[in-house]
């Protein structure tokens, strides 16, 4: 069999395609971004006409994804953790709805908070929704979960989940791919009314989400990526959830692991496993990737009043990513650290390039508001969020995507001004565009800085939606056009950016300055491929 | 047979090209492999590492447990001690002498150089210099990649044959100067280590 190296999102993006789906919905979010790059740079994909193209925001993919699914066809829909609050609403009323085409929305997590504001764990949000959810524990697993995941959410009448975390995400190792599926044809839903939610209806819907509990569990139970492995050993069980069961694995390299080991890669959590494994072990430990769910759960099902230890009882650390070597230390088992890191070794944090346009904008917004008290710029999530680190340490604020137009705009309600805005171009068309319209209704005295470097640069580059629209957006939702003022940002404009700044300070009412220049990495790119067009043109 | 690397450097020094070289010698000789990257907010210029894990037999943990690594293989030399405890007592370090300094409390070189040799096991080299002299600085992370193959588990021919599948794209020229990159690292390690 032909193995080929995958990195864990790139096997998830093969597996979507090689398992019919007829298009991917998604916004840019580290873990997950290269889910989506890896079909759009797919021949493969091309050739089967696969839509795939970023979307706005992570709400516009899902709905789009489930609109897709609707008309009877496979789709795949991909974020980060914290995109799926922004699709909460679609997602949680999709599991009423169910599907027509299957369905599987990917959300990989980011325990470690590697790149995110926080480490909220998915498996809550399948929950919540009371969905099936797949948690693979290693690369060939994640593209069999994927590929066969389409059709178990066509059977199941529901959307699927499969989480994954970082380290899964953008780890190599070797896959097997599996025969091709073809698209489905277009089909409308058997039952015209399934995707009206009125009350009525919802109702309906929501008791058959409940029915099928049942059937959601013995899928669980009779999934293969669950199993049960019975140990001699008595005095203790492991529950070893999604990739955990390597970090255990490898702590059995040399020997067999004496206790009763229960892998548990599909959810809900199989009521029946359980009452099997409590049998053989008289203590249970909780190896999960994430919050406390399984050791929540579990609690509530063993019969007998078993312990249970994890991340809640202490035997893990409650926060931050699993590795072979915590899971040895709550096995009680030794471990060897090599010599410790040498005080002279000191931290080095990501910074903006040499040559960034955010930072003459940040220079210029820093002498403008020489003048003010601190803490009055809010600002977003993009690469201009290094602006709170020094040399800058011009920002006060990073939330979530869109906070800082309206976190400025509550400030200056309450008083304080001036309150500034610095926004990215793709998270201003992500979710600014209603905050500035709320500005706007309601005259909020704010300055917004659109640090527009024409891409999606934190994340690796990619094409922004907002790409030649940001003026006419601003226009359109009712900003005054004298206050719509576009800078470029360079050093020999210093003087007339701080000028600009001081002006739209002094204006009672909402001002947008727009600083433009291409992100540097994107520009660079941009000459690489140029040159190769040249000296290639045929390419 | 095992071999663990950790491979240290900074975000845009193109670590990963070392380690997909190294990737695609292993799959060759059909052994297992498992290769966590470091992809996200700290390839702006933060610290990057890769754990790169070679065998064979099948690899359960993406990620190398503590001390326990056969090389730590760093293109900066500050980035070589970050991840001390990773290594085995017999593991090497393998690691450029050249610093890349993007930060403004990067500690004297001296000291840093000075702690690296106090470790039992290390090759000290200066890719930068020795990559310019051969034709392309650029090259520097061949000849790293030259420096630490004495101590993998894979033939350094082999190794040699995957730089040649990597760069067959770019042309005879880019992969005649990164084999030549290659071997000058080798040679280094083998008078050195
Ligand atoms: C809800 C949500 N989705 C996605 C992300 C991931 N993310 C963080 S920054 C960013 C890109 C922002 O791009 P832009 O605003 O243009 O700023 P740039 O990085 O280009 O400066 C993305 C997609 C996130 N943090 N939250």
């Amino acid at each position: 069999m032909k193995q080929d190296l995958y990195l864990g999102v790139e096997a998830i993006g093969q597996a979507a395609i090689d398992g019919g789906i007829s298009g991917v919905y998604a916004y840019p979010g580290t873990p997950s971004t290269e889910i989506t790059e890896f079909i759009q740079g797919s021949k493969l994909a091309k050739e089967k006409g696969i839509r795939s193209k970023w979307s706005a925001n992570e709400k516009t993919a899902y709905e789009a994804a489930l609109g897709m699914s609707y008309a009877g066809k496979r789709a795949m829909v991909c974020m980060k953790h914290v995109g799926l609050n922004v699709a909460a609403d679609a997602f949680m009323n999709s599991a009423i709805t169910g599907v027509n085409g299957g369905l599987i929305i990917t959300v990989a997590d980011d325990p470690s908070m590697h790149s995110s504001q926080n480490e909220q764990d998915s498996r809550y949000y399948g929950k919540f929704a009371m969905i099936p959810v797949l948690e693979p524990s290693n690369q060939q697993e994640a593209y069999d979960m994927v590929y066969k995941g389409f059709q178990l959410s066509e059977e199941l009448g529901v959307p699927v989940m499969v989480r994954i975390t970082t380290r899964l995400a953008h780890s190599r190792a070797g896959v097997v791919r599996k025969e091709e599926v073809q698209e489905n044809p277009l089909k409308m839903p058997f039952n015209p009314t399934q995707f009206v939610l009125l009350p009525a209806i919802a109702r309906q819907r929501y008791k058959s989400l409940l029915q099928k509990q049942e059937r959601f569990e013995k899928a669980a139970f009779e999934s293969k990526y669950n199993f049960l492995k019975i140990g001699e050993e008595k005095s203790l069980g492991i529950i070893a959830c999604g990739i955990a069961y390597n970090y255990l694995k490898e702590n059995y390299q040399e020997e067999a692991c004496p206790y009763t080991v229960m892998k548990l890669s599909q959810y809900p959590v199989p009521v029946a496993l359980l009452h099997k494994m409590e049998k053989h072990c008289e203590e249970v430990l909780v190896l999960e990737e994430g919050y406390p769910v399984v050791e929540e759960t579990v609690k509530g099902i063993f019969k007998k009043n078993l312990k249970v230890s994890g991340r809640l009882s202490g035997a893990l650390p409650r926060d931050g990513e699993l590795n072979a070597d915590l899971v040895a230390k709550a096995l009680g088992k030794e471990t060897t650290e090599g010599t410790p890191v040498p005080e002279l070794v000191v931290n080095r944090p990501p910074a903006l390039c040499q040559g960034c346009g955010h930072q003459d904008m940040y220079k210029a917004l820093n002498q403008a508001m020489d003048g003010y008290s601190k803490g009055r710029v809010f600002s977003d999530i993009g690469c201009y969020t290094l602006g709170a680190l020094p040399p800058y340490e011009s920002i006060y604020s990073c939330v979530d995507m869109g906070a800082s137009i309206t976190m400025a705009k509550g400030a200056a309600d309450a008083g304080l001004i001036p309150a500034l805005a610095v926004i990215g171009d793709s998270t201003f068309t992500h979710s600014g565009i209603t905050g500035l319209l709320d500005a706007v209704n309601d005259r909020s005295n704010i300055i917004i800085v659109i640090s527009d470097n024409e891409s999606v640069s934190m994340t690796g580059g990619q094409d922004s939606s907002a790409l030649g629209k940001i003026e006419t957006i601003c226009k359109g939702v009712g900003v005054d056009p004298d206050h719509i003022r576009v800078l470029v940002p360079m050093k020999k404009y210093h003087d007339m950016m701080v000028q600009a700044f001081k002006e739209e300070i002094a204006y009672e009412g909402v001002s947008v300055l727009i600083f433009r220049r291409e992100c540097i990495q994107a520009a660079a790119r941009r000459l690489r491929t140029e040159k190769k067009m040249k000296l290639n043109p045929k390419a | 047979m095992k071999t663990d690397i950790i491979l240290a450097g900074v975000g845009g020094q193109g670590i990963l090209s070392i380690a997909s070289i190294l990737g695609e010698a292993a799959l060759r000789e059909q052994l297992f492999i498992k290769q966590a990257e470091t992809h996200g907010m700290s390839q702006r210029g933060g610290a990057v590492v890769s754990h790169l894990r070679i065998s064979d037999r099948e690899i359960a943990s993406d990620l190398i447990p503590l001390g326990t690594a056969d090389i730590i293989l760093s293109v900066e030399p500050m980035e070589a001690l970050r991840y001390l405890p990773f290594l085995s007592r017999n593991g090497y370090i393998v690691t450029n002498t050249t610093a890349f300094i993007n930060i403004p409390n990067y500690p004297d070189l001296e000291v840093i150089l000075k702690e690296i040799r106090k470790q039992p096991h290390f090759v000290a080299i200066d890719a930068d210099q020795i990559a310019g002299e051969i034709g392309n600085k650029r090259a520097s992370n061949m000849v790293m990649l030259g420096a630490a193959s004495p101590f993998v588990n894979i033939d350094p021919e082999k190794i040699e044959a995957g730089i040649a599948a990597i760069f067959e794209r770019k042309g005879e020229e880019v992969v005649s100067l990164n084999r030549k990159a290659f071997q000058a690292g080798l040679r280094f390690a083998m008078e050195h280590r």
